[in-house]
């Protein structure tokens, strides 16, 4: 029995529990089966725990345990009672975090069944402990909310002109960096042009966005002069530097070692290396077959290339941006917050969520709301019409949901004494001017 | 690469033949009306008139008075005027000649430019300061003189400037005198080089270019195409410059080389055809740059001992091959008179297999092209303008812009470079749409609107190679533009791209002229109620045909919908027409009859009466 175990965290858990929690997993899989043979259980609800069941391959099963939420009172007679809130979690986040946790796995190493075929049990188990251990450190499930979910890409605003250059820039750089196969450009964190499908950049952009980007934040907002800078490799013509590979240029020892990520898992299976590069708020990812080395001097070669071109698109799109935010107007700050999210671009918004740290996704609105926002979407997952959902929230707040073929938007207005026909005409006002160039029904 | 393809300059292929020069046979030629005239025996047996465009010549005889120094027709032909001595012109038939205007200035030899009306006096002990005067209607108007440098400081005062040395013509729409100014071994030149002085109308005449020669000796001048085309006896050699082309810029003049390395005028064969020749000899190769050659301005080489007149052409499309700069390429192109087809098979050229250009070299050669595309396109719509609001009376009157051959617009791309390239299996597709992307970039950059058949050409070569992400991508920045043409496009691409549809439906919205489609699409994937609040959210509802929608309804089988859509439209007659029935031209009556059946009569919605 213990050999069905791959991966266990935490792994100071005792062996005899191991095997008897995992049975019991099997157990209760296999019961489920018996009603309904293509769709086996996804979560057991218990009075302390969540369970998750998750078959991303073939026979091969990851179960998460979420703990329910605690709260401590005072009985009568003073002792303290430990009450577990069994229904504040919801099913579909957590779901979706293991889900994700999955796809972050395949994305660095491929799939389970490869590692099998590569190495056995034994290769696939040390790819499992060295991914997980730290994955599971960054991992903050308090603050997981309708986003996970979505898995979304947020989508830099920009106009026709700035995005054909950076085409043009696209298409040059892969030229004349012939092995590259694919690009990725992003600016502000936000995803402008993926070469890749979109089920890969879903889960890369995931880990850009949360992982890389994070990490990197600090050195820039240093400053060109700061000690931190100083240190990073000069380079007067640009601002280009790696985010993966050679932190100096100039030092022959340099290492160029990337991250290798796997792609279209599902067809021709191909595995690249990810280079990551920045010029001030834009970055290019290349990404090259990795059966090719990059070398030190292709790297200095495309810090040449690509850098002065870089900085010079990089703020050409700062400055185009700027233009078109003032064309707008400086937007007064509305009265509502809204969550928006097309399962068919994965184009995802949010004025909910203040920006996105290595730590926590801050959100500015209460986390009950938030718990509203995660029940409307479990209603539209089961509905296939389009619909409607208004919710008057506790504290004078209204929570509205919209969903329009493959769209959904929620939006949480605080409105005092607003009653349905007044927030029904303050949503449709938000869709006439934040939605009025797609079709979306109200 | 073939002998042919070396020669970028040639004799015409019709030249105008007359009778060698020999003692009894005088040749002379009138640069005004580009005529020859080969007098016999001082034009006792003959004299015949020719011209480059005559199909006829002109031949008279007239009494032999004496040697003929110099023989005219005015325009038109009308009044000959020969002149026998150095001080008397006569004309044949009496007639007068009237002063018009005199001034008097001592002049060593004057240089008279029929295209521009200007003749030009050389003036002075040294020859090297000249009066220009402007003819124009029966008046005379003189331009301010200007003075020659001349290569090195003379030790004599004789005349050191000479006609020989000196040229007029237009180019680029503008007069230019050039001087050859040879290699003089004093100063440090690395040769002789034309130097061209800008005569403009009113104000100063002024140095502008200088084109270096890098070798000297015997050199003659020609204009073709508004090239400066320089001839070199002694390498029987020719070069051509361009002063448009971008040259070295000190400030006030502009320094330029020869655009191509220097090549023979191509061989020549002199045709031994005409009714008198009854043997058929082969053809002769004629000796180019001969001594006996003499060139006139713009563009005549006259070969007096062989009897030819021809006129000098530039061939462009050996240019193609020996000006590998596709960029420098492009602009030496652009400013020629028949380069069209040459430019558009250099834009085929760098996108073939063999001979790829980079993506940088094609950028540049497309904003190249729609850089004078936009200009032509900025100048009609100027001229549109102008005309509609009446201003055509304006001074000076506008006129229509021409359409030269440089103006390659989006149809001629399409038609002759980039569908045949898209067309072409073996060209990786990566590199297909970087260039279709390319010269979407180039037109918006000039601010062109795009043609929607290279947005059809765009998606059809994602489409085939299954490249939905990125078809997405694009639509998703609205750089495909919206149209009523694409957005069926992308409707017929729903069953193998579903997401299609959505975009589909975002582009009509947009189009905001496309209501009715987007109701044919709802009703037609059975979203009626979407359909109704969508037309009731726009104003449009009172106008629809009930029948089509109660149609849909009824085919979804779903009676609470047909019931809900029914209800509406009696509601709507209702507060039209002040009844819930529905008239008979409304053809409504089965739906009626199928609502009794399926929810009584009673379920009818009754009449409001006061």
């Amino acid at each position: 029995e213990e050999k069905k175990i791959l991966f266990y965290h935490p792994n100071e858990v005792e062996k005899n529990e191991k095997i008897r929690n995992v049975g019991l997993c099997e157990a209760i899989v296999q019961f489920t089966r018996t009603f309904s043979p293509s769709k086996p259980a996804k979560s057991l609800h218990t009075q302390k725990n969540r369970q998750f069941f998750n078959e991303p391959e073939e026979n091969f099963w990851m179960v998460m345990v979420v703990r329910n939420p605690m709260i401590e009172k005072h009985s009568k007679d003073g002792k303290p009672i430990v009450e577990y809130q069994e229904e504040e979690l919801l099913d579909k986040v957590y779901s979706s975090v293991l889900q994700q946790c999955y796809s972050m796995y395949k994305l660095f190493n491929g799939t389970f069944l490869k590692a099998m075929e590569d190495g056995g049990v034994k290769v696939l188990k040390e790819r499992l402990e060295k991914f997980f251990h730290r994955y599971l450190q960054t991992l903050h499930l308090q603050s997981c909310d309708l986003l996970d979910i979505f898995g979304g890409i947020s989508f830099f605003p920009l106009d026709k002109m700035t995005y054909l250059k950076i085409q043009s820039f696209i298409n040059k750089m892969e030229e004349s960096l012939n092995i590259v196969k694919y690009t990725a450009f992003l600016y502000n964190d936000q995803l402008i042009w993926s070469g890749l499908e979109q089920d890969d950049m879903r889960i890369l952009y995931k880990y850009l966005t949360t992982s890389l980007f994070p990490r990197h934040i600090e050195p820039e907002l240093a400053g060109r002069d700061s000690p931190i800078r100083a240190e990073m490799p000069g380079n007067l013509q640009h601002y280009g530097r790696f985010l993966t590979g050679p932190l100096n240029l100039n030092d022959p020892e340099a290492k160029c070692r990337f991250p290798k990520i796997f792609v279209n898992t599902d067809d021709t299976y191909e595995e690249l290396h990810l280079i990551v590069y920045k010029a001030m708020s834009a970055a290019v990812c290349f990404m090259i077959d990795a059966s090719m080395q990059p070398s030190l001097d292709f790297c200095r070669r495309l810090d040449s290339i690509v850098g002065p071109q870089l900085t010079v698109l990089a703020s050409d799109i700062c400055e185009q941006y700027n233009i078109n935010k003032r064309i707008s107007g400086s937007e007064k700050e509305p009265q509502f917050k809204f969550i928006y999210f097309n399962h068919m671009n994965l184009a995802e918004k949010s004025t909910i969520h203040m920006r996105k740290t290595p730590s926590i996704s801050l959100t500015s609105v209460h986390p009950d709301l938030m718990k509203i926002l995660g029940d409307i979407n479990s209603d539209f997952t089961r509905m296939d019409e389009d619909e409607e959902i208004i919710v008057k929230a506790m504290s004078d707040y209204w929570v509205v949901g919209k969903k329009s073929d493959q769209r959904e938007l929620y939006v949480i207005l605080n409105q005092k004494n607003a009653n349905l026909i007044e927030v029904n005409e303050e949503v449709k006002k938000l869709c006439a001017t934040q939605f009025n160039n797609i079709f979306f029904l109200d | 690469m073939s002998e042919e393809e070396n020669y970028y300059l040639e004799l015409c292929e019709r030249p105008v033949h007359f009778e060698k020069a020999n003692p009894v046979n005088c040749v002379f030629f009138d640069e005004a009306n580009k005529q020859v005239f080969a007098v016999r025996s001082g034009g006792a047996t003959g004299v015949v008139v020719k011209g480059p465009e005559d199909r006829n010549p002109i031949s008279f005889r007239m009494e032999d008075k004496g040697e003929v120094k110099c023989i005219k027709f005015s325009l038109g032909n009308k009044i000959l005027a020969v002149q026998r001595t150095s001080k008397t012109v006569v004309l044949p038939e009496k007639r007068s000649l009237k002063l018009l205007k005199s001034q008097n200035i001592n002049v060593n030899w004057y240089m008279y430019c029929p295209e521009s009306s200007v003749i030009l006096l050389s003036t002075t002990v040294l020859g090297n300061v000249l009066q220009p005067f402007y003819f124009r209607a029966g008046t005379m108007s003189k331009l301010s003189k200007f003075e020659i440098e001349l290569p090195a400081a003379p030790k004599s005062t004789k005349l050191s400037l000479s006609e020989r040395d000196i040229a007029m013509a237009t180019i680029y729409g503008q007069l230019h005198v050039l001087f050859l100014r040879h290699h003089s071994r004093t100063s440090n030149s690395t040769g002789a080089e034309v130097v061209l002085y800008h005569l403009p109308r009113e104000g100063v005449c002024k140095k502008t270019h200088i084109l270096k020669l890098n070798r000297t000796g015997k050199f003659a001048l020609n204009v073709v195409d508004n090239l400066v085309v320089v001839h070199h006896q002694d390498t029987e050699t020719s070069v051509i410059f361009d002063i448009k082309l971008r040259g070295e810029f000190d400030g006030t003049i502009t320094l330029h080389h020869p655009v191509l390395p220097a090549r023979s005028i191509q061989p020549y064969q002199i045709p031994m055809a005409g009714p008198a020749s009854v043997t058929s000899q082969s053809p002769v190769p004629c000796k180019l740059y001969s001594s006996s050659w003499i060139v006139f301005q713009p563009d005549i080489i006259i070969s007096a001992s062989q009897g030819y007149l021809w006129t000098l052409q530039v061939k462009l499309q050996p240019v193609v091959n020996l000006l590998l700069d596709k960029g420098r390429l492009m602009d030496f192109l652009l400013q020629r008179k028949d380069c069209k087809m040459v430019i558009l098979s250099v834009c085929s050229q760098m996108l073939s297999e063999s001979d790829r250009g980079t993506l940088p070299v094609i950028a540049t050669v497309f904003d190249k092209l729609n850089h004078e595309y936009k200009k032509y396109l900025e100048a009609e719509q100027s001229y549109t303008m102008v005309v509609e609001t009446g201003q055509s009376r304006s001074n000076p009157p506008l006129k229509r812009p021409v359409r030269s051959q440089a103006v390659i617009d989006q149809s001629d791309m399409y038609t002759h470079v980039l569908s045949v390239f898209t067309e072409k299996k073996e060209m990786p597709h990566k590199f297909v749409i970087a260039v279709l992307m390319e010269y979407i970039r180039s037109l918006n950059q000039f601010q062109i609107p795009v043609q929607h058949y290279l947005h059809e050409l765009v998606i059809k070569t994602l489409v085939q190679h299954n490249l939905f992400y990125t078809l997405h991508q694009f639509l998703q920045y609205h750089v495909l533009s919206d149209s009523k043409p694409l957005a069926c496009l992308l409707l017929s691409l729903e069953s193998i791209y579903p997401p299609a549809h959505q975009l589909s439906l975002d582009m009509l919205k947009r189009l905001s002229t496309a209501n009715d489609e987007i109701v044919e699409v709802l009703l037609s994937k059975h979203q009626v109620l979407a359909a109704l609040r969508f037309i009731r959210g726009i104003g449009g509802h009172d106008n629809i045909s009930a029948r089509k929608f109660l149609d849909a309804a009824k085919q979804t089988e779903d009676n609470m919908l047909f019931y809900t859509i029914f209800r509406f439209f009696e509601q709507r007659n209702q507060r039209l027409r002040g009844s819930p029935n529905f008239t008979p031209g409304e053809h409504c009556d089965e739906h009626v009859a199928f609502f009794k059946q399926v929810f009584g009569d009673q379920a009818l919605m009754k009449p409001t009466t006061f």
